[in-house]
């Protein structure tokens, strides 16, 4: 089962909903409750401080407004569940919830990071997050124990120190990974966006991410109820295609941290991650100081596909 | 007819009466006495709190409010701090600075968080605003430092310039020495949060001495150790120090001028910064420990001996932050040496771990809470926590007004007796009976819900996080929590239910935030349609939700009270829910003009001006589709549609399309037309060669 627990499937006839049934999670796409289920009305809950709701009968056509009250909603006080038996029951729904609460967090944000994670948890601020992994990596660089002075406890308390606050940086822990956000715009386009690199394990992930963030086809754009960009524009740059070998018209870059900018694919991946700042997909007309590496390229890939 | 009493009083007395009445809600309750108080205190109100900048326009609030002198404003939602808002949501000022300059022209005090600005908007502050005074960006981002340098040079009354936490683009250390050689009202500096490696120390060090009316001092991290005693000798009467990087190869001459630097501020309380530290430098500051009232090791990665060693020497310690190392015993022994601790803030060195990497648990928390009577603020990661450990916390230190408890894997369940934690935070909310705000975590039923609905009356912010289980846990919160005004959860089962029952107390809140919960696309459109004071706005980067059934849950949900009406400076993957939603139409159509070789159609724009019913006046630029971060500099159109008949458009000879000479361009083409006041893009013409010219003339 995936998704996260739907509070809103429910039978018409308003019996008391258990908590296994809001506990069940469901698909995202298949298994969402049809519009008949639908039928809450909106009423003003002006009761609220004293409590007393009324119920209205609802109509097929839910023309009523309808208010809830406390009994079409299940107690959780008299439901009959042991304490262990719900915590391990819960504890185990609530693995399946974590996973699914990421699972679907991920499917929603799966233009964005395309790997299951739980984005912003813990809630630490990106500010100290980011003024962490910078400490961390004074601190590989700056040699650290010329700095001691000669004393044991003190140079294991670097040791501990460093292992400690290495993990600010991507350990590997698939569910609570440290994201590494870094701005990503498009020529062209005036709103950049921002993408995750450590949700993502190559450069084809990333590059597909991307594509599906910047080069969308015109059947996802729906300029209704939204500021989008104009369709015309949209039309003109649907043309699938590949932006790390050379077959677009666009290609992506990188600013390292010496200011440069790069073609994105030359250097093992890890090292990539070690030294972006930010990245641009450039015009490929424009791309002209990286153009002798991007012909290159193109005629490594080309022939690798003949 | 006996004249009311209240009419003879002039209004110079009430005004003068009003003077001495300062808090926002006073003020507001003041302002509803009755209508001749209304318009004396709205005359004579000095500064404005807007909590969120899109309740209300800046419009509205220069009409109602005309001789203000300090404003503050938020921008984004707080889960903004944890990258759940997408890049370019929103939170713009500069529409805010633009109106107030024209209106405010004696504005003094900005205060802004989370917001976006830019460095046009900095260079407007300082043309502007003649006697301004004070700048805080806090979470700010969207600048850089030639802002910076823009205001410096400028703001000859500048007294207080703070950027904390901001995201800077910063170029170097110049722009501090854009402050005049004759610029000494400087009070407040803080550009701890200023990434380069570079620094002006040199104008820092000027900058400093000059201003002897200098109280806080934050610097940022390039500032290096051997120079901090340098600067505290131009700066003895500094209260607040913030320092940079707090590590060196170890010298003794270094150590102590440092240390002889640091026991000449006699005015030192609080300290902060700390980075990179080498532990045998910190003694330097043992002279000012004992007055220190707040101090900030959150980046301090040293070991809990050490940091006890430090901590014994500062009895009067009211605010601490601190990492994880400090671990229990050194919370312990905290306890016994700051009688006076009110705040206290632990934060994880290795929160992405598995595995526990320092003893702090539940105890560390416990001890303090047990021995510290005016302890008041709490922010705690810890791994592990017990119903036991919290119901002797609320027990203990029933004067709590923030508690924010962070167990870092979800739904974690109390390590004693693996029930939910309902009961333990039941008993905060019981026992601690001024509680505002109230983060949750661990393993958490509808129960805790119902605790919290019955006892957190004067709770005005909760947090909430992989907890609960069905709508009735929103519910209890929504029908009982009275003070609430921010509500954010996340990856809760919360579904339609509660939100749609209880939709009227939404109005009373300042907003709330559901993200990865269970809400469907048609309860955001029914309640969209239904409330109009509420700005409904689904953010979905997936694509739009119309594209779903409606039953269909949304991803990340932002509702807010407004009197503004819908925004309409969202990206392209936020959709707000107007009574119209349905018909609303922002992308407009690609126009035909008949191109003279010196102006552009007009009546197309107001076609399609009227389809965008901006309800803000507007001006236009233009920029070539392709180099779209050059905007043309003169503006192309201007209007106002909020005035019948709107005003009519200008036009601007198409040579002033070009927004670059440099390059060649030819006439024809995409161009893309950016709303002045936001960053998006709104309209799309496409400008064809047509032979024939007629136009309606305007």
């Amino acid at each position: 089962m995936e998704g996260s627990g739907v509070g809103g499937s429910e039978s018409g006839s308003m019996s008391t909903v258990s908590r296994e049934d809001n506990m069940v999670v469901s698909s995202e796409d298949s298994s969402c409750p049809d519009e008949s289920d639908l039928e809450l009305g909106l009423g003003l809950s002006l009761g609220g401080k004293t409590g007393g709701f009324k119920m209205h009968q609802l109509s097929k056509g839910g023309q009523f407004a309808r208010i809830l009250t406390a009994k079409d909603l299940p107690s959780v006080i008299s439901a009959a569940s042991p304490s262990s038996s719900s915590s391990s029951s819960s504890s185990s729904l609530s693995r399946a919830n974590v996973t699914a609460g990421t699972k679907r967090t991920a499917d929603s944000v799966a233009a964005a990071n395309g790997s299951s994670q739980v984005v912003g948890w813990p809630p630490i601020r990106a500010y100290r997050m980011n003024s962490m992994v910078n400490q961390e990596k004074n601190m590989a660089t700056e040699g650290f124990n010329s700095t001691m002075v000669n004393h044991k406890s003190e140079t294991s308390m670097v040791e501990k120190t460093t292992a400690g606050i290495g993990k600010y940086q991507n350990n590997g822990n698939i569910k609570l990974r440290k994201s590494l956000f870094v701005k990503v715009n498009m020529d062209g386009i005036p709103i950049g966006r921002k993408v995750d690199l450590n949700a993502h394990e190559s450069y084809e992930k990333l590059a597909k991410t991307l594509e599906d963030m910047f080069l969308k086809t015109t059947s996802s754009v729906n300029p209704v109820g939204s500021m989008t960009l104009e369709l015309g524009v949209m039309k003109k740059i649907t043309r699938p295609s590949k932006l790390l070998d050379g077959s677009s018209d666009f290609v992506l870059t990188y600013e390292d941290k010496e200011g440069d900018w790069m073609l994105v694919g030359d250097v093992p991946w890890e090292m990539f991650l070690s030294s972006v700042k930010r990245l641009r997909i450039m015009r490929t007309s424009e791309a002209t100081g990286l153009a002798p590496q991007l012909q290159e390229r193109n005629q490594r890939q080309r022939s690798k596909h003949n | 007819m006996q004249k009311k009493v209240a009419c003879s009083f002039p209004d110079e007395v009430l005004e003068h009466v009003f003077s001495f009445i300062q808090s926002d809600k006073d003020r507001n309750a003041v302002s509803m006495v009755c209508k001749s108080w209304y318009e004396i205190e709205r005359w004579c109100r000095r500064k404005i709190f807007i909590g969120n900048c899109y309740a209300v326009s800046p419009r509205m609030v220069i009409r109602r409010f005309p001789k203000v002198r300090s404003i503050e404003l938020k921008g984004k939602p707080h889960f903004a701090d944890f990258n759940l808002v997408p890049d370019g949501w929103g939170g713009y000022v500069l529409p805010w600075i633009a109106e107030m300059a024209g209106a405010y022209p004696w504005l003094e005090e900005i205060r802004l968080k989370r917001m976006v600005v830019t460095d046009e908007c900095l260079e407007l502050i300082a043309k502007s605003f003649k006697n301004f005074k004070v700048l805080v960006l806090f979470s700010c981002e969207g600048f850089s430092t030639d802002g910076l340098a823009a205001i410096a040079a400028s703001c000859m009354n500048l007294r207080e310039l703070d950027l904390r936490d901001s995201d800077v683009d910063d170029l170097g250390g110049h722009w501090l020495s854009h402050f005049p050689e004759t610029y000494t009202s400087l009070v407040s500096l803080n550009s701890s949060c200023l990434g380069s490696d570079e620094v002006s120390l040199s104008a820092l060090e000027r900058l400093v001495g000059r201003c002897t009316n200098l109280r806080t001092l934050r610097l940022n991290r390039a500032v290096p150790l051997d120079k901090i005693a340098n600067i505290l000798g131009r700066a003895p009467q500094l209260v607040d120090f913030g320092t940079g990087t707090y590590g060196a190869d170890l010298q003794s001459d270094v150590f102590s001028s440092l240390a002889g630097a640091f026991s000449s501020c006699k005015e030192l309380r609080s300290l902060s910064g700390f980075w990179d530290v080498v532990p045998a430098y910190l003694p330097a500051i043992y002279p000012v420990c004992s007055r220190l009232t707040s101090l900030n090791l959150s980046y301090v990665t040293i070991q809990s001996p050490d940091l006890v060693k430090l901590l014994r020497h500062c009895p009067s310690l009211q605010r601490l932050l601190v990492l994880d190392y400090i671990e229990d015993s050194g919370l312990e022994a905290l306890s016994s040496s700051c009688k006076d601790l009110q705040e206290l803030r632990v934060f994880p060195s290795d929160p992405f771990g598995e595995e526990p990497n320092v003893s702090l648990t539940e105890q560390g928390l416990v001890s303090v809470c047990l021995a510290c009577p005016k302890l008041q603020s709490v922010l705690y990661f810890c791994r592990r926590m017990s119903n036991v450990a919290l119901v002797t916390i609320a027990q203990n230190c029933p004067n709590l007004t923030r508690f924010r408890l962070c167990i870092i894997e979800p739904r974690t369940a109390d390590f004693l007796t693996l029930e939910p934690l309902d009961v333990g935070f039941g008993a905060i909310v019981e026992h601690c009976k001024d509680l505002r705000r109230l983060s949750l975590s661990g393993l958490l039923t509808d129960r805790v819900f119902e605790y919290i609905g019955r006892y957190a009356k004067k709770l005005e912010m909760l947090s909430v996080a992989f907890a609960g289980e069905s709508d009735l846990g929103l519910h209890h919160v929504l029908s009982g929590c009275e003070s609430l005004r921010k509500l954010e959860i996340r990856d809760c089962p919360f579904g339609d239910k509660a939100l749609l029952a209880n939709a009227s107390k939404l109005e009373t809140m300042r907003s709330l935030w559901m993200s990865s919960c269970a809400v469907s696309f048609g309860a955001c459109k029914l309640l969209g349609q239904k409330m109009p004071r509420l700005n409904v706005e689904v953010i979905d980067e997936s694509g739009p939700p119309d594209s779903r059934p409606d039953s269909c849950p949304v991803d990340k949900l932002y509702i807010y009270r407004s009197v503004a009406g819908p925004r309409f400076d969202m990206p392209p993957f936020v959709w707000t829910m107007d009574e119209d939603s349905a018909l609303q139409v922002h992308a407009l159509h690609v126009a035909e003009y008949n191109r003279k070789p010196d102006w552009i159609g007009v009546g197309t724009y107001e076609e399609s001006i009227q389809g965008l019913r901006a309800k803000m006046p507007f001006v236009l630029y233009l920029a070539e589709l392709s180099n779209t971060s050059q905007c043309s500099s003169q503006p192309l159109l201007s209007g106002d549609t909020t005035l019948t008949p709107p005003r009519p458009l200008l036009r601007l000879p198409i040579e002033t399309l070009e927004s670059d000479d440099k390059t060649q361009r030819s006439k024809e083409g995409k161009y893309m037309i950016k709303m002045r006041y936001s960053m998006n893009p709104t309209i799309c013409f496409e400008i064809r060669p047509i032979s024939t010219r007629s136009f309606p003339g305007v």
